[in-house]
């Protein structure tokens, strides 16, 4: 067995992170490669792709009906799924009740005290939309992920989210030696995409690891829950996730400490590119009426 | 005491100032630059002592403060004895204040009462992941089947109940719905809210506004009116206090209709707003729910003072001004009447009390309220402060103490202990954790937050066991055997 590698996959949520995140773990499966997903989000859909099962029984749901973890087996939790990856779903609280960030740090301990990640060449955490709490940071400290790879687009709000968890990441890096593995656009077909993503991953200091192209085959495989390498695996699209696997293999040990921006360097970025225009501050505040007023 | 104490007063401020200087030399500069701010010596006409409080104790000192959880659970709503007062949260919080604060009730414990019961939601791991909304309701049912003669239940919230937002309040309404208006006060409470058990306090008198009298409207009265109803606010009968004050304003004429809240009840709370006069000897406290009162109700609040004849006497009269001249007759024909019995007192007692020194570190009151005790027994109070005390605290305390008293606020482990080393008081009355510190410093010690296991301290019963506690702890043979063989 060679050294246990951990990884996270972090980005705004609906960005489509838990679908990137499944096809390229499909794809290193099938090069041999022994894989555990830890799904970190209350939904529990970061594994249904490689189950073929909508949301399974989860860590947190199976402890509180047991009593507590400590009533739980690891076997009552993993599944094991396509290509044999086996795969756990912290689960959580309903929206709007408890606290679902320690429901993570509750989850990881679990598994690493049950000796979860033994016999495994890759950890893989699917982390929801944001860093909002210490629980949901639980991932990327000390002696987890070694490498975050952000699931970001073209869009503002998604680098926006990118470069929140670069804050974060820089935080734990001092601390516990996470690294930035890399952004990974996926296309959404915003303009001059592809020269954003490579701006903004210069100016946190690491690399656009590969560029997603869209493709609606992706949407036919989810809809049968499977990965596009499962479902369609000689198609194009399935090829790109092959590339993917292959370059955060490669990318063992590159990760970097960000250099989040501020907000005013990220919109520069934009007006650079021509995405955003020059705010003219004289009319910040103002309402249709008051400028059609005012010409 | 065998060290040479100065003599006049100018010596004392001297010496005060030079003990300050030496307690602030010890931390690091920005330690010092706050602690100043709350340790002085008083001037004699100035509005207040001169140090800052309410403020943020800081990181890396020992301070004495509690919570605001212990201020609502444990003072104000805990000692209302036929209400059922929840410790939501992890067991932690209410296993160590279980029936820790000797508020004395009567009654049949566990059947109509449940003071010296502890009741807590035993927060699990998956109650903080998945909310203790669930549990919370769930333990509102179990209690009105075991307890069905519970009058009312109140929800006091632990630091976690805040962190993860669960919502008390919906369940306390939907539950208050479903046992036909039972009453169930959810109380924000969280440890972590400001900066002392003061917030804790003000807390559970807005919960008590909120959830109990706002519910009362429109209902008619709870008893006949009469023109001598008088509510006593602020006495958590510690030790029997509440009773032994109780007794002087029923035997001067007035009727008491409740007692806030030592032996309280949640009916009595519910009568308070027909009251004539609010009567209030804990002002830290209680002092928002009297205010709200007069404004709400238009019901006067008085603060009385019944620590010792002299304040006793002062607040009696005080009181009975509020009333026509069958009030006033009777308060003198009280004050006459324990006359001897106080003068029997004093005269057993001051002369072996008579010129010692005592420094004093209580909570929100007491460390103004008891100085006429000891001044009545001729003893002189060279120090004092509070754990929580606000700025009108300080305020009040300048009618107390005289020129040259040593006032510390929030006062550190290391300061009290130093000051008490420098000065070497004859006595020092603060709480357990200070007790065995300055026992072993071979210094006189009575605990006045618990009255160390005696009491009452209140009314003129009161007097006569704390003027025998004060001789016991200073003249106690025992103190002859705790002199180091080497020292002279």
């Amino acid at each position: 067995m060679s050294e246990l590698r951990q990884i996270a996959f972090y980005g705004k949520g609906g960005i489509g992170k838990s679908t990137t995140s499944q096809n390229t773990l499909a794809a290193l499966a099938q090069t041999g490669k022994k894989i555990l997903i830890v799904g970190c989000d209350p939904k529990a859909d970061s594994t249904r792709l490689i189950l073929h099962a909508k949301a399974q029984d989860t860590i947190l749901s199976l402890a509180a009906e047991a009593g507590s973890v400590e009533d739980l087996e690891i076997e009552d939790v993993m599944k094991i799924g396509f290509e044999d990856i086996r795969c756990v779903e912290s689960g959580g609280p309903e929206p709007g009740v408890g606290c679902a960030g320690r429901g993570v740090i509750t989850s990881i301990n679990f598994l690493e005290e049950q000796g979860a990640y033994d016999g495994v060449d890759y950890v893989s955490y699917d982390v929801l939309g944001d860093v909002v709490c210490g629980g949901f940071a639980m991932p990327i400290r000390e002696n987890k992920a070694q490498e975050i790879y952000i699931v970001m687009s073209g869009e503002m709000m998604a680098m926006y989210a990118a470069n929140n968890i670069s804050k974060g990441i820089l935080k734990y890096a001092n601390s516990g030696g996470v690294r930035l593995g890399g952004l990974v656009c996926n296309e959404r077909q915003t303009d001059k995409e592809y020269e954003l993503a490579e701006s903004l991953a210069k100016k946190l200091g690491t690399q656009l690891i590969y560029f997603v192209p869209r493709d609606n085959i992706v949407q036919h495989a989810e809809l049968r829950r499977m990965t596009v390498v499962e479902y369609a695996p000689d198609s194009a699209q399935a090829g790109h996730y092959r590339n993917l696997a292959n370059k955060v293999h490669a990318n063992k040990g590159n990760g970097i400490i960000p250099t989040p921006i501020t907000m005013d360097e990220l919109e520069d970025l934009l007006m650079e590119h021509g995405i955003m225009k020059a705010v003219d501050e004289s009319q910040v505040g103002k309402t249709a009426a008051d400028l059609a007023a005012i010409a | 005491m065998s060290l040479a104490q100065p003599e006049s007063i100018e010596d004392i401020k001297a010496r005060n100032k030079a003990l300050i200087k030496e307690v602030l030399e010890v931390y690091p500069e920005k330690t010092a630059k706050r602690r100043a701010k709350h340790l002085n010596t008083f001037e004699d006409g100035k509005p207040d002592c001169g140090v800052k409080s309410n403020i943020k104790s800081i990181p890396g000192v020992m301070t004495i403060r509690g919570c605001a959880y212990a201020g609502s659970k444990g003072v104000v709503w805990g000692p209302i004895k036929d209400m059922i007062h929840i410790s939501h949260g992890p067991v932690g919080c209410g296993q160590y204040s279980w029936a820790s604060r000797r508020n004395y009730y009567i009654g049949t414990t566990g059947i109509d009462t449940f003071g010296t019961m502890q009741f807590t939601s035993d927060f699990q791991e998956k109650d903080i992941v998945f909310g203790g909304d669930k549990k919370l309701a769930k333990l509102i049912d179990e209690i009105q089947e075991l307890f069905p003669l519970n009058k009312g239940i109140s929800v006091q919230s632990e630091c976690p109940i805040g962190l993860i937002g669960d919502d008390i309040e919906a369940v306390s309404k939907a539950k208050t719905k479903e046992y036909n208006g039972h009453t169930i006060v959810p109380v924000r409470c969280e440890g972590f809210r400001g900066v002392s058990q003061s917030l804790g306090h003000h807390l559970a008198n807005d919960a008590i506004r909120d959830w109990v009298f706002d519910k009362m409207e429109g209902k008619p009265a709870l008893f006949e009116p009469t023109p001598y109803d008088v509510a006593i606010i602020g006495d958590y009968n510690i030790g029997g206090d509440a009773w032994s004050s109780r007794i002087l304003l029923e035997e001067m004429g007035l009727r008491v209709v409740a007692q806030w809240s030592g032996d309280g009840t949640i009916a009595e709370l519910e009568a308070t707003p027909r009251a004539k006069l609010n009567v209030l000897h804990c002002y830290r406290s209680m002092n928002y729910i009297s205010r709200h009162m007069e404004e709400k109700y238009g019901i006067p609040w008085v603060e009385y003072n019944f620590f010792g004849p002299s304040k006793i006497e002062e607040s009696l009269r005080k009181i009975a001004s509020h009333f026509d001249d069958k009030i006033k007759e009777g308060a003198e024909r009280v004050i006459a009447k324990y006359s001897p019995l106080m003068d029997a007192v004093i005269a057993k007692y001051r002369p072996r009390l008579e010129g010692k020194k005592v420094m004093l570190f209580v909570g929100g009151l007491r460390p103004r309220h008891v100085i006429g005790a000891y001044e009545d027994l001729g003893m002189e109070i060279v120090g004092t402060g509070y754990e929580f005390g606000h700025n009108d605290d300080y305020q009040r305390t300048t009618h107390y103490v005289k020129d040259g008293t040593l006032i510390y606020d929030d006062v550190t482990g290391f300061e009290f202990e130093k000051f008490v080393e420098k000065i070497q008081p004859d006595l020092v009355g603060s709480g357990i954790k200070e007790k065995y510190v300055f026992q072993k410093m071979g210094v006189p010690f009575r605990q006045m937050h618990s009255w160390d296991y005696s009491g009452p301290y209140h009314g003129y019963d009161g007097f006569a066991i704390f003027a025998r506690d004060m001789d016991m702890a200073i003249n106690s043979p025992v103190w002859k055997f705790a002199k180091a063989p080497w020292a002279a």
